[in-house]
Parts: structure tokens; C-alpha cells; sequence
């Protein structure tokens, strides 16, 4: 997704300044303080600390695979080695040393990818002294970054791994603001800090919100936005100051002189505008997806997801012409005036149109079920005509969020040479009687069913009562 | 719904009198038992006349082939707001705490159902028949009377009115009150006021509850009407099932019970049932630290009667994702060190359980010879994530199959406008 992002306005708007620039990836090293400052939105102050862990060279046998971006392989075989992908066909010999696991009976996708979670800023147990996900003092806080209130010993990412088979996600702050900050892009591994969890050189992404929530939340203070108007309003005004923001760097780096005073905030909003972080947007109604579509236009950025889109059914062809993946729940409907209109074809319609679409969770529970809610939405799908594939739904889960989330170069498919996420489930993972037998990331072993040691347990529970899900 | 029939059947004659036959099918009873193979299910009336592997069909009967499909009873939903809200966030039509009103043990939520609430639509059309309903806390911990509901496409929905009482004693009590040992102080005052009520003719001017209140709750009392209590922790079990020693009479049902199986054959023991969250199992609050989504299997193993509820769960979905819920826990049967549930119980927690724990197996939640006709047939297992209902029953009445996301559904299934604009398709 990331190269389409420079797509549409922000080509004219970075015509001359830094769009020949090769990118560089967020883990780059951290601009010091004697360097002469570039494009500060760039730097990457809070680096990735993950490892793979060790893994052993595993071939599994005999199992259904759902390569993640629609090949199915019966009879399959899938060899891991060295934190990647080797090979994947049908008759695929056991290199020396290597673990062989028969699978028959089983199937074997790549990991599930949540693109939308708030596992860690909004952790369990939900108590006020861990509610950390929604900055709700100003309507736009683009300045905050979800991974600093991510408490890596949430309970929920065990539950995530040893049920859902949930390898990657995304933590994004809440939806109580316009403008709420930057997303956080985690390996599925406990570690003693957060950067130990970052996916190492995964673009940032920017969480905005549309509709209820920020003028609720603003207008119950007394303050714009209240109204939907306001709300679109406060976004114009803000996307105008980084815009401006921007004009000032971009001058800075070609005529030198004194650097422009520096914002976190517009940093941000900056980063958007350069292509570099990717706008992941809350908004249900389809009136007000297209109306953030023609503000995107009008300031040079591009909405890589619509999250929550329960109407997304109702302009899958616009999404799909202004390249927009749709991030949406299976059968969500009527908790709130702007998912009245969700319906269980969802998914289906925009896949039959063409659209880029995925399926997330937004929820402690729903994460650990997402191959069901794709399951329920396929089938949803198959009562309205439209007929997709088993191993094509499962793109649903895996390389569509992948692409979404600018990492499809990584992981979300079981290709040769991508990073070794894996899930062995104990049957076809469309069903609601399956469940992961073994989880591997980047080749590492991290769930095995059969072996308690091979299951986290968080701090939080370690010496509480039962100590985890499996007692 | 009853009454109505009967009144309708008496004047009319025959607005329920056809026999329907439905053939060939894979029989879910909801009692318990292991689906039967090509079963037959025969219906008059408004009644099961009988379901399972030998049964005639009727001379005369109307006969309906579901070879290759399930034939099963009803869901009956746990514990929910059917009806009483059109949709969680829109506060203008909530009804279900009622934190502005002095009243709250004699709150009645049968009266505010509305049947045309497109939940129930939904739900109806994947196979929910029935719906326990509970109004929620206010600001006590009494949250007044539940309801029993069908889901029928009629203006009767109410099956059993002023079917349970419910009540708060765990976190969310505490939070409403102050604490949980205010919570119990607030208890036993409204109790002994509902006694001295029985006895003293109405005195309850010493107490801080109302008159209609304390009247609400005499059945509680004398164990006419189940007392469904909502905790979670197991300390705050046990301390709800030695309520039995102050109050003998007490019929207790608890709800949640997250930590259940810690205590579950004291849960057993004391012969309480439990709507349970189905598969909760987060630490989400600090009463529930040892949440497990064993907990069903485990209390079951004990002995205990559990049913399941999306309480503790994502609802979002609506009441029809129960039986995904109880999909699950015949998954998780196979998972090294976990408990699950068989087929046959998995489904009976969310058909005959819930109807049991309120007094109510009699009449519905089964296909059991003389309950109510409230029969789903399924194109495939009723628990796995690829079926869904193609014809529903009501007390005997064929529903209708449609609701406004199956209208939604047709009209944006192209999304392009064509000649007119889409609010032309209808």
C-alpha cells in the first residue's frame, strides 16, 4: 500500500521537493541532535527492539494450505527455516535436522493480522489506571503515539495467539478524536517493553475518526466539533497548518537556513502528506467516507483503510476507484445510529466489486475468533449468489491486512523468502470446532497445544488464580 | 403469545389446527440429547406433538422434506435486551436501566417490549425463537423484573412476564452503591422489608425502599420468582449462595459466574443454576482474574445446570452469534487441557437450559412432546458458522424469513445506482 500512497494530490503537492527521496524505513536510525534535522517525521526516536526467537527447521506434512493471497495447496507441505518461508508445494523433502510434523487432518495458513486492535492501550483488566487509548483532551492529538501507552503485559495477547492464531496486529489510539494519534505495529510475542513487540521497520499509521464519536465526546464539553460539520471542520483547518507545516521544511531543505520550529503533532500530520504514514480512518456511514475521500484530495494525502466501514457495501465501487481497502466486522450491527445499517454481505459485496477488504476485531474477544467471523461473512456471502473460495476469504485475514498496513512485502501470505508466521490449526479453520494447534512467528514456535511451556503467560496473571486461559 | 392462540384457536378454529409433518432431517431435540439422524418432527397446533427417530407422520399431516438439513428447537437467548433498545448507543430509546426512576425492584420489563425492534427481526431469521429480557441497574441494586419474550412477527411477544427478578452484587453493584457490603446492606433491607410486607400487612416505613418495591419482591421471597444475581468472583458466589441460609425460600440463578469453576461443586451442591458468559475469558475486571473459557465445561463436569449468555462477551453481533458461542465450546473439547461441552449439551445451553433455570422447560426450549412450536430448520449443524435458518416456526406459526438487512441486503447487492436512485428499489 505504501507506494500507492503518493498517488492522487500528494504527487502534485511534492512535485520538486522530497518524493525522489528513497525511502527509508522507521527504524532508521535516530536523527542526533548535532545532525542538521531532516524531514523530522522521518526519525524514529522510540526504535524497534524485537528478535526473532530461535526456531528449529520445521516441515509440516500432508495438511491443506491457504497460502493467504488465494492458492490452496492440498496434500501440502510447508518447510520453515531460519524465520522464513522456504518452500511450499507439494513434495518437499526434509532438509537435515528438521523437524517434521504430520498434519494430516489439519490445515496451515499464515498468521492472522489484525489491523485494528487496542489490545495494550486499552487493556484487561479494564480499570481507569490502564485506560490509555483515547488522548481525549483536544479533538486532534496527532502528537501522541499509541505505542507509548501500550502495556505489553496485557492478558489479551495470549488469548489473541493461542486462539485466534493472531501473529501481527495493530494498536491504534481510540476514536474519540479526530486526529488521534499514531498506531503502533506489534509482533504477537510478550516482551518486557514495547519496543521489544514493534515490528521492526513497519510503517507508522495515523488513527482518525469520522461520525459519533469525536463530536460526543467534544460536543458534551461544550466545544467544536459537535456536529458533523464541525467535524470536518476542525479536520480542514488542522490538515491546512501541516500543509503550511510542510511548505516550511520542504523550503528548508532546499534553500537551508534556520530549520522551522519543530511540532509533534504536525510531524505527524507531515508524515502523512510525505506518503510515509498511512492514514487508517474510523467512519461507518457511507455519506461521510466520501466526504473524507474529497478531503483527502483536497490537501494531497490518501486514506490507505476505512475502518468500521459497515457501509462500505453501499460505494464499494468508490472505495475501490479512489484504491481504498474497506476494514470492517463480519455481523456487527446496531450498537450504535451509525452501524444501523451493517449487514452480514458486507465483505462479500466488496469483495464481488473489486474492493480491497479485511476483516478486524476492534475487540479483546472478537480477536481471538476473526477466522470464524470470516467463516460467517463467506457464508453470508454464498446465501446472496456470491460465491468466494475458502482460500480466497482467507485474504481477509491475511494479505489484504498486510497490504493495508504497508507490510505486504513481509508477511500475510506463505510465499518463499516472507517472514515464517504460521498457524497449524487442528481442522478447517472456516469451522467453529477448529482451533490453532501450533503457532509460529518469524519460525519460532510460540503456541503449541500440546506442550504447556509453549504458552505465554502473562506478568499481570503469573501466581493469580489459574495463571491464564489453560489451567 | 399462549393466551393469544388459545383465544385465537378457540374463535377461529382453525388458525392453528394444520399438522405439519417435517421429514428427513437431523433432529437437534434441545434437551440434551445427540442429534437423531433422519428424524421426523410433527407439530399441531401450536405444540410439538413429538421429534425424534420413530415417529408417524399424521394422516393428513402437511409434509415438509428436510432431508439433508437440521431440524431443531428454537434458540432461547440467555440473557439480553431484546427489545428494549434499538440499538445500545441510541440512549433515546433505551429502556433498560432506569437511573432517573425512585423505582427499581418493581421495575416490570415486559412493558416496554417492542416487537417490532429490528433485533428481534434479525435474530428471528437465524433461529432465536425466544429471549430472556432483563432490564439493567440504575442506581440500586435491584434492576427490577425480567421478561421471557418470544420473537415472533406479532404484537405479543411477551411470553412470561415478571419472570425473575435481577440484581447486582458483584462490581457493578458495588459501583452502584458504594460497595459490595453496601450492596448486601441494601439486599437484606429490601428483603426484610418485602417480609414484613407478607406479615405486617405493607409496613415498610422503616425501610429505604418503596412501598411497590418492597411489594415486587415478595415472590422473590417466598420462592415464587427466581432471583437471578449477577457475580462473577468466586468469594462473591459463595457469599451469594449462603443468601439460601437467611432466606430459604430464595430460588437463586447466578449470572456471569466467571470464576464459577473454582467453586463449582459448591455451586452444584447448593443446586443453582448458572447463565454463564459463554466464552469469556479475560481478565477484563479484577473479579474476574481466573476467567477461563473451560468455565462451562468445568461447572457442567461439577454437576452444575449452565446455560450461556453473550454476557461478558461481544454482543455487538446480536444474540444469534450464542450459537457460535456454543460452537465453540464443543471446539474446545478438543484442545489438550481444556473443557468443552458435547453437541447435545453445548446445544441444550442455549435452547432447554436457559428455559429450565426459569421454570420454563415445560413450555419452551425443546422439541419435546407438548412445548411450544418453536422449530428452526437449519441447511446444515446449527452450531457451525456456514448455516443458517431456512424456515422458522413460532408457537407453531411460519415466520417470516426476511428483515431490513435482508431488504438492505437486495437493494445494494449492486451497488451502482441504476436509472433512479436506490431508494427507487423496493
Amino acid at each position: 500500500m505504501a507506494r500507492e500512497v503518493a498517488a492522487l494530490g500528494a504527487l502534485i503537492l511534492l512535485a520538486g521537493c522530497v518524493a525522489d527521496a528513497p525511502p527509508r524505513s522507521a527504524s532508521a536510525t535516530p536523527a542526533s541532535s548535532s545532525e542538521r534535522i531532516v524531514e523530522p517525521w522521518k526519525t524514529d526516536p522510540f526504535p524497534s527492539t524485537y528478535h526473532a526467537y530461535p526456531g528449529v527447521p520445521t516441515l509440516i506434512t500432508n495438511v491443506t494450505i491457504y497460502d493467504g493471497e488465494g492458492g490452496r495447496i492440498d496434500g501440502g507441505s510447508l518447510l520453515l527455516a531460519d524465520g522464513k518461508v522456504q518452500a511450499v508445494g507439494r513434495n518437499i523433502s526434509a532438509p537435515a535436522g528438521a523437524i517434521v510434523i504430520d498434519g494430516t487432518g489439519k490445515w496451515v495458513t499464515p498468521g492472522v493480522i489484525d489491523v485494528h486492535s487496542h489490545l495494550g492501550d486499552y487493556p484487561s483488566p479494564s480499570v481507569k489506571a490502564l485506560s490509555d487509548g483515547n488522548e481525549a483532551t483536544s479533538p486532534t492529538t496527532p502528537e501522541v503515539w499509541a505505542e507509548h501507552s501500550v502495556w505489553p503485559q496485557d492478558p489479551g495477547f495470549s488469548r489473541a495467539l493461542m486462539n485466534g492464531g493472531v501473529t501481527t496486529l495493530q494498536i491504534l489510539p481510540g476514536s474519540a478524536n479526530l486526529m488521534g494519534g499514531r498506531s503502533v505495529i506489534v509482533k504477537n510475542v510478550y516482551a518486557r517493553t514495547t519496543q521489544g513487540m514493534k515490528f521492526p521497520g513497519a510503517p507508522y499509521g495515523f488513527k482518525m475518526a469520522c461520525g459519533e464519536n469525536p463530536k460526543r465526546v467534544y460536543g458534551d464539553k461544550g466545544r467544536e466539533p459537535s456536529t458533523r460539520m464541525g467535524n470536518i471542520a476542525v479536520d480542514r483547518e488542522t490538515w491546512q497548518q501541516a500543509v503550511e507545516y510542510k511548505r516550511r521544511w520542504d523550503k528548508y531543505e532546499k534553500d537551508g537556513g534556520d530549520p522551522p520550529s519543530r511540532s509533534l503533532a504536525m510531524d505527524t500530520l507531515a508524515g502523512v502528506l510525505d506518503g510515509k504514514i498511512l492514514v487508517h480512518n474510523h467512519c461507518y456511514r457511507a455519506d461521510e467516507m466520501a466526504n473524507v475521500i474529497d478531503m483527502s484530495k483536497e490537501f494531497g494525502y490518501h486514506v490507505t483503510a476505512f475502518h468500521h466501514g459497515v457501509e462500505a457495501y453501499k460505494i464499494a465501487d468508490l472505495l475501490k476507484a479512489n484504491d481504498i481497502c474497506a476494514v470492517v466486522w463480519a455481523d456487527w450491527f446496531g450498537f450504535k445510529m451509525e452501524s444501523y445499517d451493517a449487514i452480514p454481505e458486507n465483505l462479500a459485496i466488496l469483495q464481488k466489486t473489486g474492493t480491497c477488504a479485511m476483516i478486524h476485531s476492534d475487540d479483546p474477544n472478537g480477536i481471538q475468533r476473526l477466522n470464524q467471523e470470516v467463516a460467517k461473512a463467506q457464508a453470508a456471502g454464498r446465501r446472496a449468489g456470491i460465491m468466494i473460495p475458502d482460500e480466497v476469504a482467507w485474504e481477509w485475514l491475511s494479505i489484504n491486512p498486510a497490504k493495508a498496513l504497508g507490510l505486504a512485502d513481509r508477511i500475510g501470505s506463505l510465499k518463499p523468502g516472507k517472514n515464517a508466521d504460521v498457524v497449524l490449526w487442528n481442522g478447517n479453520p472456516l469451522s467453529v470446532y477448529t482451533r490453532p494447534d501450533r503457532v509460529w512467528i518469524d519460525g519460532a514456535l510460540m503456541y503449541d497445544a500440546h506442550d504447556p511451556k509453549r504458552r505465554p503467560v502473562s506478568d499481570f496473571e503469573l501466581g493469580q488464580p489459574g495463571e491464564g486461559d489453560v489451567k | 403469545m399462549k393466551r393469544l392462540l388459545l383465544v385465537a384457536a378457540l374463535l377461529c378454529g382453525t388458525a392453528h389446527a394444520d399438522t405439519i409433518a417435517i421429514t428427513g432431517g437431523t433432529i437437534a431435540i434441545g434437551d440434551g440429547s445427540q442429534p437423531i439422524p433422519n428424524g421426523i418432527v410433527v407439530i399441531r397446533d401450536g405444540r410439538v406433538v413429538a421429534a425424534g427417530a420413530n415417529v408417524a407422520v399424521p394422516a393428513g399431516a402437511q409434509v415438509i422434506d428436510a432431508h439433508g438439513k437440521w431440524v431443531a428447537a428454537g434458540i432461547v437467548a440467555g440473557f439480553s435486551s431484546e427489545g428494549i433498545v434499538d440499538g445500545e448507543g441510541i440512549e433515546e430509546t433505551y429502556d433498560g436501566a432506569a437511573g432517573k426512576s425512585v423505582f427499581n425492584a418493581a421495575i416490570d420489563v415486559s412493558t416496554s417490549i417492542n416487537p417490532t425492534n429490528q433485533s428481534i427481526a434479525v435474530d428471528r431469521t437465524w433461529g432465536v425463537t425466544r429471549a430472556v429480557v432483563s432490564p439493567e441497574a440504575g442506581n440500586s441494586v435491584f434492576a427490577g423484573q425480567g421478561a421471557v419474550i418470544d420473537t415472533g412477527a406479532d404484537d405479543t411477544p411477551v411470553s412470561k412476564a415478571r419472570a425473575f427478578q435481577y440484581v447486582e452484587l458483584g462490581e457493578d453493584g458495588a459501583n452502584r452503591v458504594g460497595s459490595r457490603p453496601a450492596a448486601y446492606v441494601m439486599l437484606h433491607d429490601a428483603l426484610a422489608a418485602a417480609k414484613s410486607a407478607t406479615h405486617q400487612g405493607g409496613d415498610t416505613k422503616n425501610a429505604l425502599i418503596t412501598r411497590v418495591d418492597a411489594a415486587a419482591l415478595l415472590p422473590v421471597v417466598e420462592g415464587r420468582m427466581p432471583l437471578v444475581v449477577h457475580v462473577e468472583r468466586a468469594s462473591d458466589i459463595l457469599q451469594v449462595l449462603s443468601l439460601k441460609q437467611a432466606y430459604p425460600g430464595l430460588r437463586l440463578v447466578l449470572l456471569g459466574a466467571a470464576e464459577g469453576w473454582m467453586v463449582a461443586p459448591r455451586i452444584a451442591a447448593a443446586h443453582v443454576p448458572v447463565i454463564a458468559g459463554a466464552l469469556a475469558d479475560l481478565p477484563e475486571a479484577f473479579e474476574r482474574t481466573a476467567a477461563t473459557e473451560s468455565n462451562v465445561g468445568r461447572m457442567e463436569k461439577a454437576g452444575v445446570t449452565v446455560a450461556i449468555s453473550t454476557v461478558d462477551v461481544s454482543t455487538e453481533g446480536g444474540q444469534r452469534n450464542l450459537r457460535q458461542y456454543a460452537g465453540n465450546l464443543v471446539g474446545i473439547a478438543r484442545v489438550p487441557g481444556m473443557t468443552g461441552l458435547d453437541w447435545g449439551t453445548a446445544f441444550a445451553t442455549i435452547s432447554s437450559r436457559p428455559a429450565a433455570i426459569l421454570g420454563l422447560d415445560n413450555e419452551i426450549g425443546s422439541l419435546r412432546p407438548g412445548r411450544r412450536a418453536d422449530v428452526v430448520i437449519w441447511d446444515g449443524d446449527p452450531l457451525e458458522l456456514s448455516s443458517a435458518p431456512v424456515a422458522v416456526w413460532i408457537d407453531g406459526v411460519a415466520q417470516p424469513m426476511t428483515s431490513r438487512q435482508t431488504r438492505l441486503r437486495d437493494r445494494y447487492l449492486n451497488p451502482q445506482e441504476g436509472a433512479l436512485p436506490k431508494a427507487y428499489e423496493h
